[in-house]
């Protein structure tokens, strides 16, 4: 069983849009979304059958009032400024290192483990489907993304399936690196615009860092065809293939609201340049 | 005042909407502008600041002297994100693990653990015109976001104007972007990803309870579904910006909206007023929030 991820480094170059395409263009797999702080591609893929479990990521310091002496200590040592001069602890800044529970004289801190999100598993017409929830304003993504990743393998495993296609989260950073460890091919979606070349090398950096193979999918490479020469170039040189251009079209974003998959909406040169990248993944991946 | 420019979703135009707004109001008032999307910051390939000052962003993690170390394993036994390990007789550490929070050192009972600083990103600060510029970076491999953030934020500047251009998401980078504001922008698109991500958005700002108000990007391209939840949560639309290739084109170039279409500074500078009247009557919160 293998597993892509779809990355953008930058958001909106239409990561979403592409992964639900190939997860149309896929038989035999498992779509996890990986975007566990905005999960997009359901809205795609319209499950019908969920089941919802609860995800406690991280712990917070409380303080009891009763018991504390006010002695300052823990306000004194903790490096992520969480302890109110009232000793109150903001459990938004608190990093839950332990730091004040570890060494109040009082023992008047306990840790609590924080209800951070929730995970589902579902049914698509295009198989199941594994995302996520991140609560509001909580730390801990990687952890959870970690946690629907292996989710989607232990469905791949049972149900005997070829491939785990994944939608990655924006970025460079924890969530993103949670999301390829051990990944067969990370396809990148970019789009030639100075800011998408600036982010696509970025998030070719930490695809390279951590050793997993990349491939580059420019969209509405038609907008600036300087930049996305540029692209290519950038691309030759790191030994990376440009697998698909896609054009600019409306049709991209009418399929959206119709929520509906690009390919299923439309074949033409915008479905035929993803179908072109499947074929690609594909090659990569048998 | 602090004004912190935020999306759910990436790629909405929230930095075409900063750097703008910067720019337009930089003509008539001090501006600083903070680019918070350490991850990815783009602000400074519109506004091209000399960045002609670095400060390296590091994180303390544990260094340990075998000599005086007993392997007593109290180290491994207080660290929370189990970043470092007694195994028989040696004390192993995982940088990339580590917070940096200070307990291990702190409770060594030999004193056998010093702390080093290790790299993990940079803030860099310059000047674009008359906007005074900082950013920060993550270094590629790191997951430190919200570190590199607290350290841009040190640069904020209650005598000015502060426009804050916040990463995408809503975990705990976008809070220790947004978390001092005094208003928020959340800027989307017509789509159901739009929508739903906003959505996220919205609750994430109304956790901090900080007011705010949308701008509608790329207008005309899908339904009217964010109108309508605008108008059911009770938030204003402070501004749309119609779907125009010429602006799609202009921002592939690297070229902010204010510079290349200047009839658009009106429009900033409009939003501006809107904003500044919605806080003031907002029981003047200006400058209120600690
Ligand atoms: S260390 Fe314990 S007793 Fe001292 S101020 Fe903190 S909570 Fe109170
Ligand atoms: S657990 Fe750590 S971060 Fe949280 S309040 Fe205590 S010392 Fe501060
Ligand atoms: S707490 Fe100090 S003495 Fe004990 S194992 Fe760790 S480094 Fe060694
Ligand atoms: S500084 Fe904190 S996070 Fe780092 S190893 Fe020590 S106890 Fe663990």
């Amino acid at each position: 069983m293998k597993e892509v991820t779809i990355l953008s480094g930058k958001g909106g170059t239409g990561k979403t849009s592409v992964a639900a395409s190939l997860a149309s263009l896929a038989k035999n797999k498992v779509m996890v979304d990986c975007d566990v702080d905005a999960a997009d591609l359901y809205l795609l893929l319209k499950p019908t059958f969920r089941q919802k479990q609860e995800f406690r990521g991280g712990e917070k310091a409380v303080i009891s009032e009763d018991k504390c002496t006010g002695c300052g200590l823990c306000r004194e040592v903790c490096r992520f400024e969480a302890i109110s001069s009232e000793y109150k602890i903001d459990p938004i800044s608190c990093d839950g290192c332990r730091f004040c529970y570890n060494i109040c004289p009082a023992d008047a801190i306990t840790m609590q483990q924080s209800l951070s999100g929730h995970w589902f598993t579902s049914e698509t017409r295009y198989g199941p489907l594994v995302h996520a929830r991140l609560g509001v304003a909580q730390e801990n993504s990687g952890k959870l993304v970690a946690l629907v990743r292996q989710e989607a393998k232990h469905i791949a495993e049972q149900r005997g399936l070829d491939y785990i296609i994944s939608d990655g989260p924006p970025g460079t950073g924890c969530p993103v690196i949670s999301s390829l460890s051990g990944v067969s091919l990370a396809v990148i979606v970019t789009e030639p615009t100075l800011s998408g070349i600036h982010d696509l090398k970025r998030v070719i950096g930490v695809c390279q860092h951590f050793a997993v193979p990349v491939i580059v999918c420019i969209n509405k490479y038609d907008i600036n065809s300087e930049n996305s020469h540029q692209i290519e170039n950038y691309c030759q040189t790191q030994n990376i293939e440009v697998a698909a251009r896609i054009p600019f079209d409306t049709l991209v974003t009418r399929a959206l609201v119709r929520r509906i998959p690009v390919v299923e909406y439309s074949r033409n040169r915008v479905g035929r340049e993803i179908e072109k990248l499947w074929q690609v993944v594909t090659g990569y991946l048998n | 005042m602090i004004l912190s420019i935020a999306s759910g979703k990436g790629g909405t135009g929230k930095t075409m909407v900063a750097t703008s707004l910067a720019l337009s109001l930089s003509q008539e008032r001090p501006v600083k502008l903070l680019d918070c999307d350490v991850e990815e910051p783009n602000a400074h390939i519109l506004l091209k600041p000399s960045l002609d000052c670095n400060q390296a962003v590091s994180i303390p993690v544990p260094r340990v002297d075998e000599d005086k170390c007993n392997y007593c394993g109290r180290c491994a036994e207080v660290c929370a994100y189990n970043a470092i390990a007694v195994i028989a007789e040696r004390v192993l550490v995982f940088p990339e693990l580590c917070h940096g929070c200070g307990a291990c050192s702190y409770l060594c009972p030999e004193g056998a653990i010093s702390e080093e600083g290790r790299e993990v990103g940079v803030v860099q600060s310059g000047q674009s015109g008359n906007i005074e510029f900082v950013h920060g970076k993550l270094s590629i491999g790191e997951v430190a976001a919200p570190r590199i953030i607290n350290e841009v934020q040190k640069y904020l500047d209650r005598e000015k104007l502060n426009i804050i251009d916040a990463p995408p998401g809503t975990s705990c980078p976008v809070v220790a972007a947004v978390k001092h504001s005094d208003f928020c922008l959340l800027v989307t698109e017509p789509t159901c990803f739009g929508l739903n991500d906003l959505a996220l958005a919205v609750d994430v700002i109304k956790e901090l309870d900080i007011p705010c108000g949308v701008i509608i990007n790329r207008d005309g391209i899908g339904d009217d579904e964010v109108d309508k939840y605008c108008l059911k949560e009770a938030i204003p639309i402070l501004m749309r910006i119609p779907l125009d290739i010429k602006i799609a084109r202009l921002y592939s170039q690297g070229i902010t909206l204010a510079e290349g279409m200047p009839r658009w500074r009106e429009a900033f500078l409009e939003l501006f007023d809107k904003i500044e009247r919605l806080m003031s009557n907002s029981n003047g919160r200006e400058g209120g929030r600690q």
